[in-house]
Parts: structure tokens; sequence; C-alpha cells
């Protein structure tokens, strides 16, 4: 199960090479193009990235981190995730670097292959910065009232952090 | 949504202090503050890589009109959840383009056609309040339904995994119960127009 993500990847690139070969589009320089954008998002996302990776820091070379996690314990064990997920399912909805931040964090402190970092990686590829999403989409066009946006995306992110501790035992067997 | 991280920021470092103030690790978390904004940029530069092959190979997809595709088989689904949407109409259009760069994780793109489909929406709406449709389609993009989540995937590696997309599996079934129920969700709290 876990070395079909390895197929799963070169597959994707194979058929979006070949398509746009077929398809008589310039790949290569398409790419180039692409990758241009990539390389402007990567530069423009990192003085966010050093502000909150040093907060995160912080918070961690304080303790601070291991105080929330073992506030938050309670809730945890009662969801049946790993305490260490904790600060991420928080932040997660308002703020992708600050997630990042986080999850990076997570990675370090126990490992991008442990238990809770794999629920870390589930939580973050299964959830959006939902809050954001709201306020950007309905922002837009001066919608003021949004009904029952709001609790029925915020059930959605609840479900995927609890599912994400159940698919990682499912498919990990730990 | 910039307002609140000013507050959270602020919380995050203020807290620190307090937390090392009275555990005695103030020397520690001075070199983290070093670190921190070091290991910030190693990140980035580790991350730039493949997030540039990523835009590339999603910039040929768009181009060889994969998305285009993607879109007509996802159609008559998407109808389906906007049932007051004309068939085929140009809101149904935009929002298939929408859904279908976020499967493909094509952030850039799938946010300025999810606002292109906001305003064909808001067309049909012209009060302060959100519609049936309006909310579903904020609620479908507020979760993530990429197919390859890639930045998770790269950070990953960038930490050292072995096998960083050997969360796929468990991530798409996570991703899609979690859609599923918002958009459930959605659908039970909706009530008929003056009804």
């Amino acid at each position: 199960m876990a070395d079909f993500g390895a197929y799963a990847v070169p597959i994707v690139i194979v058929a979006i090479v070949l398509f746009g070969f077929l398809r008589k589009v310039p790949v290569f320089d398409t790419f180039v193009t692409g990758a241009k954008e990539g390389l402007h998002t990567s530069v423009s996302i990192l003085p966010t990235l050093v502000g909150l990776i040093m907060a995160v820091s912080m918070l961690s070379a304080s303790g601070a981190l291991d105080l929330l996690s073992s506030l938050l314990a309670p809730a945890a064990n009662f969801l049946g995730l790993p305490p260490e997920v904790m600060p991420l399912a928080l932040i997660k909805p308002f703020s992708g670097s600050g997630s990042t931040a986080v999850l990076t964090q997570i990675y370090k402190d126990c490992g991008p292959d442990s238990f809770a970092g794999r629920v870390a990686s589930v939580m973050a590829g299964s959830t959006e910065t939902t809050f954001y999403a709201v306020a950007v989409y309905f922002g837009s066009v001066g919608i003021k009232k949004t009904r029952h946006t709001i609790p029925a995306a915020v059930l959605g992110d609840l479900s995927a952090c609890i599912l994400s501790a159940l698919t990682v035992r499912l498919f990990f067997n730990s | 949504m910039n307002i609140l991280l000013n507050y959270i920021w602020a919380f995050m470092i203020f807290f620190s202090i307090i937390c090392a103030a009275a555990t005695g690790r103030m020397s520690e978390l001075s070199s983290a503050v070093i670190s921190g904004a070091g290991n910030a940029v190693t990140l980035m530069i580790g991350m730039t890589g493949m997030m540039c092959a990523w835009t590339g190979l999603l910039k040929i997809a768009d181009a060889g009109g994969v998305t285009a595709a993607v879109a007509k088989i996802l159609g008559p689904a998407v109808h389906r959840l906007f049932p007051s949407c004309k068939k085929g109409g140009p809101a149904i259009k935009a929002m298939c383009m929408n859904i279908t760069a976020n499967l493909l994780g094509l952030g850039n793109a799938a946010t300025p056609l999810g606002l292109a489909a906001m305003k064909e929406l808001k067309k049909r709406n012209p009060t302060e309040t959100a519609d049936n449709d309006m909310v579903m389609f904020v609620v479908i993009n507020a979760s993530s339904i990429q197919l390859i989540p890639t930045f998770t995937a790269t950070l990953r590696a960038q930490a050292g995994s072995a096998t960083p997309f050997d969360i796929l599996p468990a991530v798409w079934v996570t991703s899609f119960c979690a859609l599923l129920i918002g958009v459930t969700a959605a659908k039970l709290m909706e009530v008929r127009p003056h009804g």
C-alpha cells in the first residue's frame, strides 16, 4: 500500500507531459514559464516564513509548545490524536505559513516518518486555511452574511483532523 | 485575516518570553530566534526546486487541456451540487474549472478561477446575504481536494523522510470524507429561500 505512492507521482508526471506533447504544447518552454512562477511564489513567501518559523522556534525553545500540547492532551486523547499535532490543528484554519512553520517543527521534534509526523502530514494535506478562503471568496463579491458557511466548513475541518489519526493507523498499522 | 495573524504572532512572541522566564530557558530562546530565522531560509531553498518542478508541470497540464478535460468529466457531478444553476451556464463552467484546478493542486490558478465563479453567482444575487450555491461553493473551496498534496510532501522530503509520498492514500480517504461531511452539512443546513 505504501509503495503505491511511489507509482502515483511518476504516472501523473508522465501523463501530464504526454498529454501536452500530443497536443503540440511546447512542453519545455511551458515548463520553464511555470517554474518561474513557482520560484516567484517560493521567494515571496520567505519573509512570512521567517517571521512565523522564528515565532514557532521561540515557542518550542521556551517550552511553550510542550505546555500547549499538554494542556490540549485531554482533547487530543478524546479524539485519538497524538498531542504533538494539536498546535497544527489549531493554526491550520487561520494561516498557511503558520501551519508550515508548526509542521516543520513537528518533523524536527518527532521525525517525518513517525506516527505523529505522519498524522500531522495527513492533517496538513487534507485541510485548507478555511477562514482565509471564506474571507477571500465572500469578500471579493461583498457578501457580509455568510449564513451556514462557517459551521459546515469547520465541521469538515474537524472531521479531517479526527480522521487523519484513523487513516494513518489504518494504512500504516501503527 | 491578517489582522488576526497580528494578534496570533504577538501572542506567540510574548507567551514564549513568559514561558522562558518561568522555566529559565532564556539563552535557548535567544538562540531559537537566530536558528529559526535561518531555518526558514534553509526550508525555502530546499522547497524551491520541487515547487518549481510542480508549477512547471502544472503549467503544461493547463496548456495541454488536462484541466479542461477534467472539468468536462466533472460537469454532471458539479451540476448536482448546484441545482439552481443553469446547466452548462457560465457559473457552472467557472466552478468546474476552479474545482479542477483545486484537484490538480494549481493553487495559484484555482483562486482567480474561484473568484470569477463567485462573480457569476453574484450576478443572480444582489443582496449582502450568501445564497445556498455560494455557501456550497465556498465550503468546497475551504476543504482540501488536492489529488497530490505536493507542498506537504515537499516539506516531508525536506525533513528527511524516506518516502514523502506514502501519505497519499491516507490523505485521499481523509480529505474525501471531510469534503463529504462538509458538503452534507451544508446541504442539511440549507433553508429554502423565503421558506
